[in-house]
């Protein structure tokens, strides 16, 4: 049914229809809104038979998923930026079980400096934490992924996060078509585990592990988020018909038949990305978008063949890998190897930085003439930064960075603090 | 001439005491239908306390839900001695997850016992002294404050033993460890640090908060069976010797844990919703030394001097506890 809902909330009711038994979570911007709605669903019994757990840390919070999911619930919990950060040891453990927790991430940056708004830097820290990280470009998206997600996790006992940008997906009221309870029913069977903590029949999980057999047990792991390039497609499928609406797999082509440049990207951004490849493509410019919506496991092959022929790929990240540039270039570059194709790396929309189609018109067109370099920062200030270095060449205690020049966009009225 | 009654106390499976008990008083040690939840073939050193205390400890959790028992285990030597792979001394479903996180992986255990509807299927979360009063502390804390249906047991060897004797929020005053070694003016562990991990849950109000020691494992059987007739969070604090880390002989983990309660260093008490409720007296009243003598890590108390000004300090925490608790 059609309505007119804010992504958070568009989530939350999806992930309650998908029926978990357990949510443990902890508060962090712009993932609340989420587990607002659903801890009160579960405390109304909407959601019953459903535990909320709030608890004290996003540490705690993984923690009582891995509890919960070993016990054979179906868990869910949500959080974002530092949040992610603060759970990392959980996240690789979770993994390593082989636990089917979902988990949505409201992709927001990491400080210092602190900052609440939208960028990947969260998510791609922990890219190689053995999640499969599915990533969307819209609520209608979101929604969908999910019901996905949780089939997907069961299906191959593997925790999975769906990505979707903070704030900017997350906040924004759009028109959603939430499936039915009998759709996501008929989708998503009851969950059966591959392993279980139950006095019926002991288990030992979690026991050490040395060199004799650590190498094989992450081998499996590895093969076993390979299969998901394989699952994603078929369930995919299935669920476009369950939905009647066409759900992308791995990855979005757009407009890339001919194309000789080819923009490759993850998340929201797609839209924009689109709108500027609707401007060049009125002028003849042969250029295609590719969205990528399985990052882990990566999908080298599907993505090698989409990239075909094309002799430019522009890839555009909310992401910097300090001291080296772009993540996503890296295994798009993986990808292509030994394509020819010339892979340039953009980083744009850092902490929020809004990301324009006049800006992207502007880097499209540099890119078909050849003018743009491998490792691009959109729309940098960098007489800001140029500033701040001379700061650092003049004076010993020069400061904080981010303080001096927040001071000199104007950011903070008063001298220094 | 007048008579005193004859006490028999709980040594170990072998007791001649055990023997001369009423039958429904002796010790299930040797029972062949005990649960043996932690069963033979585990790494733990010769003497280990905490090995003795987690075989206690979870086989009266065992008798007291029917078997119906899961157990979350932090990081830490039980965990290590218990699960060499490809073997496991669990003879009950058991998971490991992380050093910090065994209580809330608990209290994830028991939400999802409690929407499946299992309320028969009960829930411990154990760990080490590290484990639990340092890394586990923040876990801890939020599972006792939701009041979650888990017993947490903390096998208290004060350091952590499994990395190799290093200081921990539990090292007691003077104890030399690998991190506060025997070495300075002050030799060992700083007076006036650390924490009480039993005080700090009593003051969450937590249903039920207990103290034991492997020296008495009738008690202790006794205070697990208790914690399991109750719901929500309940804590029991075990003192358990290390040979390896105390240094003392094998043989006599038994003899120093009785005299760590024996001294009054540490006070066994129960504490029902934040009030103690009930202690355990001191029999024979002993100076600390007797306590400190039998362990290395107190040896610079004694060689090459007698450090007279430390043991008075360490004998006036044993007198605090005595007067703060009623041991006598």
């Amino acid at each position: 049914m059609l309505e007119q809902l804010e992504g958070s909330r568009a989530v939350a009711r999806t992930v309650a229809m998908c029926r978990p038994e357990v949510i443990p979570a902890y508060p962090i911007s712009p993932q609340t809104h989420i587990v607002e709605a659903l801890s009160a669903m579960v405390k109304d019994g909407e959601l019953s038979p459903c535990e909320f757990v709030n608890v004290e840390s996003e540490y705690a919070a993984m923690s009582v998923a891995i509890g919960a999911s070993a016990t054979g619930a179906r868990t869910y919990t949500a959080t974002a930026s530092q949040g992610l950060l603060y759970m990392a040891e959980a996240l690789y453990n979770a993994s390593g079980l082989g636990l089917p927790i979902v988990m949505t991430i409201a992709n927001r940056a990491i400080g210092a400096p602190i900052n609440i708004w939208n960028d990947h830097s969260d998510s791609m820290s922990q890219r190689d934490s053995g999640w499969i990280q599915l990533y969307v470009e819209s609520n209608q998206e979101a929604v969908d992924m999910h019901v996905l997600a949780f089939r997907l996790a069961e299906e191959l006992s593997l925790p999975v996060m769906v990505c979707m940008d903070g704030f900017i997906l997350t906040h924004a009221y759009e028109r959603i078509d939430l499936p039915s309870a009998q759709q996501v029913d008929g989708f998503l069977p009851a969950y059966e585990p591959r392993q279980v903590l139950d006095p019926a029949e002991p288990v030992t999980i979690g026991a050490m592990v040395g060199p004799e057999a650590f190498m094989e047990v992450k081998y499996l792991a590895h093969v076993k988020q390979l299969q998901a390039l394989e699952l994603i497609p078929e369930l995919s499928a299935e669920l476009t018909r369950t939905l009647g609406r066409e759900q992308h797999g791995l990855m979005r082509e757009y407009r890339c038949e001919d194309a000789e440049t080819i923009v490759v990207a993850l998340g929201s951004v797609l839209g924009t990305i689109e709108d500027a490849i609707d401007e060049l493509r009125e002028r003849g410019v042969r250029i295609g978008a590719i969205g990528i919506k399985a990052f882990r496991p990566f999908p080298l092959e599907a993505l090698r063949g989409a990239i075909g022929q094309a002799t430019r790929v522009v890839v555009i990240e909310k992401a910097l890998a300090l001291g080296i540039g772009g993540i996503v270039a890296q295994n798009v570059r993986n990808a292509i190897a030994p394509s020819s194709a010339q892979v340039c790396t953009v980083i744009a929309g850092l902490g929020g930085r809004p990301i324009t189609t006049s800006s992207l018109c502007g880097l499209f067109e540099d890119a078909v003439a050849d003018r743009l370099g491998a490792m691009t920062f959109l729309d940098l200030n960098t007489e800001l930064v140029e500033r701040e270095l001379e700061r650092t060449r003049s004076a010993r205690r020069s400061g904080p960075h981010a303080e001096n020049m927040l001071r000199d966009v104007g950011a903070i009225a008063a001298g220094p603090v | 001439m007048s008579s005193r009654p004859i006490k028999f106390y709980q040594v170990g499976s072998h007791a001649a005491g055990n023997r001369l008990l009423d039958p429904e008083l002796l010790s299930v040690a040797a029972d062949p239908n005990r649960s043996n939840s932690i069963t033979k073939g585990h790494r733990a050193c010769q003497g280990c306390g905490e090995a003795l205390g987690a075989r206690y400890a979870l086989d009266a959790a065992m008798r007291a839900t029917d078997g119906q028992l899961i157990a979350a285990n932090a990081t830490g030597c039980l965990e290590v001695f218990s699960t060499p792979y490809p073997e496991s001394s669990w003879q009950m479903p058991w998971l490991h997850s992380l050093f910090g996180n065994a209580p809330a992986v608990a209290s994830g255990i028991a939400a999802a016992l409690k929407a499946k509807g299992r309320s028969d299927v009960r829930v411990v979360g154990q760990g080490g002294d590290g484990g639990t009063v340092d890394i586990g502390l923040a876990c801890l804390s939020g599972m006792f404050e939701r009041n979650d249906d888990v017993l947490y047991i903390c096998y208290d060897n004060e350091a952590y033993m499994n990395t190799g004797v290093q200081r921990s929020g539990s090292t007691p005053p003077a104890a030399r460890t690998m991190t506060t070694q025997a070495v300075g003016s002050e030799p060992g562990n700083p007076f006036g640090q650390g924490k009480n991990l039993p005080l700090i849950a009593m003051a969450h109000e937590i249903p039920y908060v207990a103290t034991a020691t492997v020296a008495d494992l009738r008690d202790l059987e006794a205070k697990v069976e208790r914690a399991m007739g109750m719901r929500g969070a309940r804590y029991l604090h075990i003192l358990v010797t290390c040979p390896l880390g105390w240094s003392s002989a094998a043989g006599e983990t038994i003899k120093v844990a009785r005299l760590a309660t024996e001294t009054g260093l540490f006070p066994v008490f129960e504490a029902i919703d934040g009030e103690v409720s009930a202690v355990s007296k001191i029999r024979h009243l002993r100076p600390v030394e007797e306590y400190l003598e039998l362990q290395g890590r107190y040896r610079h108390l004694f060689q090459p001097e007698r450090r007279v000004d430390v043991l008075a300090h360490i004998q006036a925490i044993a007198d605090r506890n005595i007067a703060r608790y009623g041991l006598l």
